[in-house]
């Protein structure tokens, strides 16, 4: 009888780790999952917010029609190839951050255009979307590697193992001396949809 | 809310522990003293603290901002401020956006305040918006979202509670005494003679007196250092959001050099500033009774920061203060951090990045004091229109061209 109690308590109290440690690792790969669409969201914003730079530039800036249309073409073909495959995706988000830098310098030469109103709002909308691209890869490789952690940590991987939790991958830059510009290397998919079947 | 309390704030929750006794202890003495009753003393003691608790959590943030004079603002009144609030949002993992507030003084200060997670709020005077570039505005704002991100704003709430019913407690207990000691003092003098056990009230109304007078300064002291560690992680937080310590490093550099004082901030309100605002030069560096470690402290530790994450700012820390910790190890997994360079303009760029802050800021006093603005269409110059104007169009002083008002708000 004692036996049979004990026996009893000892399976209710392994289940009880095993239901906290997979929630909590449900919990982390949601919080990866979030991050991951954070980043998207300002990826899109960036998108629209290129057609209103371009418009606003395009009346002061009639001898660089050439550095223009490089920045739109790069932002519809970034846009294009947004749901496409991953390396094509990384090649052009970053040809985009590179045209918008070069069309930034450019501007340095157009001092109307610097006391233009609906330009100092561009910019400041478009540095600050930048900096949110950033933020938000950031936010998302420290939470992959929350999730990691778990995953491969004792006793917490006997579960992520058992359950098919999967690590995530980093969202890694490839030229880190260069800020503005968001050369990333997108993993095949959304890393954290990695999950039990 | 507690199951986000990290290791960090264990020691910081036994401190506000200590306070709960603090106020138990002077309820249970004071109630013997003074009732003749412990009970009664305890559940006066519960009673005050529970009223002050529920006005604090129902409506403590809204009294905060109001009493410090400060104004809500949206995206379209200071674009950059919003845009780095929503940035430092995102590098915390925040959920909700916090509120943003502007305080019109020009003293150089900001706070974070909240009651609970859904009601968050970041306060910055138009003196620092005016002085800080984008980097080092980063850096502050970050420091205040880590506030808010590590729950000090509710926990310093709960601390100021306690602080506060401590201090009620013992100031009409002594006003009660010092009145009841002239009235009735032939009764309770008899009434103690006349009992058995003499040695032992004598004892308690000792202990209950000596409780009167030390116990609000113990707890402030308590309340105080708990202010202090809380400013350091919440630089050390801020450092890592930003990965750029230097940014808040020479913001909080600004905010030495300048020493006026925000003029609605009162002794209760300080501890919730970036900086001391009753900071006075020649303050003893680790006084018992600040609310905020010194600057020039703070500056060198976020100086000598070698990586951006929290092991490096401890690593700093031991370094510039030489002893003691500030972090739980528990906290201090993960290897270094790397930094981030610097996003302000060239040298050239300054001047020019100056005068559109202040332009910015002054472009917002305006808009708050219900003044419109549009721009001419013709030659672009900013026209300002006083409330009280009401013409259906507007002539431009510079060009002369005449301009539609809308007149839709």
């Amino acid at each position: 009888m004692l036996a049979v109690i004990i026996i009893g308590v000892i399976i209710i109290v392994l289940l009880i780790i095993f239901v906290s440690t997979y929630n909590s690792l449900v919990g982390l790969r949601n919080q990866v999952k979030n991050a991951w669409a954070q980043i998207d969201v300002q990826l899109k914003r960036r998108y629209d917010l290129i057609p209103n730079l371009v418009e606003t530039v395009k009346g002061y800036m009639q001898h660089e029609r050439q550095t223009l249309e490089a920045v739109t073409n790069a932002r519809n073909l970034a846009q294009s190839l947004s749901g496409a495959g991953v390396a094509d995706r990384a090649k052009a988000e970053g040809e985009l951050s590179g045209a918008l830098s070069r069309l930034l310098a450019v501007v340095e030469n157009y001092p109307d255009l610097k006391a233009n109103q609906n330009f100092l709002a561009l910019q400041e909308e478009l540095t600050s979307t930048e900096n949110k691209i950033s933020f938000s890869r950031q936010y998302y490789n420290d939470e992959v590697l929350r999730y990691n952690n778990k995953t491969q940590m004792f006793p917490s991987n006997v579960i992520a193992g058992m359950t098919g939790f999967k690590a995530g991958e980093f969202f890694e830059v490839k030229n880190e001396t260069e800020r503005e510009a968001v050369k990333v290397s997108f993993s095949s998919n959304p890393p954290a949809s990695t999950g039990p079947k | 809310m507690w199951e986000q309390i990290r290791s960090n704030q264990i020691r910081s929750m036994l401190l506000v522990v200590l306070m709960g006794v603090v106020l138990l202890l002077l309820g249970f003495f004071l109630g013997s003293i003074l009732l003749e009753s412990p009970t009664a003393g305890l559940v006066i003691a519960l009673v005050v603290w529970g009223i002050m608790n529920l006005v604090a959590f129902s409506q403590g943030d809204s009294i905060v901002l109001s009493v410090a004079g400060a104004r809500k603002i949206g995206p379209q009144d200071h674009p950059r401020l919003y845009n780095i609030v929503e940035e430092m949002k995102i590098a915390s993992g925040l959920e909700r956006m916090p509120d943003v507030y502007i305080i019109d003084d020009p003293a150089l200060n900001a706070f974070a305040t909240g009651r609970s997670k859904d009601h968050t709020a970041v306060a910055i005077t138009t003196g620092l918006l005016d002085k800080l570039n984008r980097d080092e505005l980063q850096g502050v704002i970050a420091h205040e979202m880590s506030h808010i991100k590590n729950r000090d704003v509710q926990l310093m709430v709960l601390a100021s509670v306690l602080l506060g019913s401590i201090v009620i407690l013992s100031w009409y207990a002594s006003r009660m005494l010092f009145f009841s000691g002239m009235s009735s003092g032939n009764r309770r003098s008899s009434s103690s003679s006349g009992g058995g056990g003499g040695a032992a009230q004598l004892i308690i109304l000792v202990v209950g007196l000596v409780l009167m007078i030390l116990a609000p300064i113990v707890a402030q002291i308590i309340y105080f250092g708990i202010s202090r560690k809380r400013e350091y992680l919440a630089d050390a937080s801020g450092a890592l959001y930003t990965r750029y310590p230097e940014g808040l490093a020479s913001a909080l550099e600004k905010l030495q050099t300048n020493n006026t004082h925000v003029q609605k901030a009162n002794k209760a309100t300080a501890p919730m500033y970036i900086s001391n605002p009753f900071y006075k030069k020649g303050i003893s560096a680790n006084d018992l009774f600040s609310t905020h470690p010194p600057l020039t402290e703070r500056i060198r530790i976020l100086r000598t920061m070698s990586g951006a994450g929290y092991a490096d700012y401890e690593k700093s820390y031991e370094q510039v203060v030489k002893g003691g910790k500030v972090m739980a190890a528990a906290s201090l997994t993960g290897q270094t951090v790397p930094l981030r360079a610097a996003t302000a303009g060239t040298k050239d760029g300054e001047y020019q990045e100056k005068v559109n802050r202040t332009r910015e800021t002054s472009d917002l006093m305006w808009k708050m004091n219900n003044y419109k603005t549009l721009e001419c269409e013709n030659c672009g110059t900013r026209l300002r229109l006083p409330p009280s104007y009401n013409q259906p169009s507007v002539r431009c002083p510079h060009c002369g061209a005449i301009n539609e008002v809308d007149t839709g708000r």
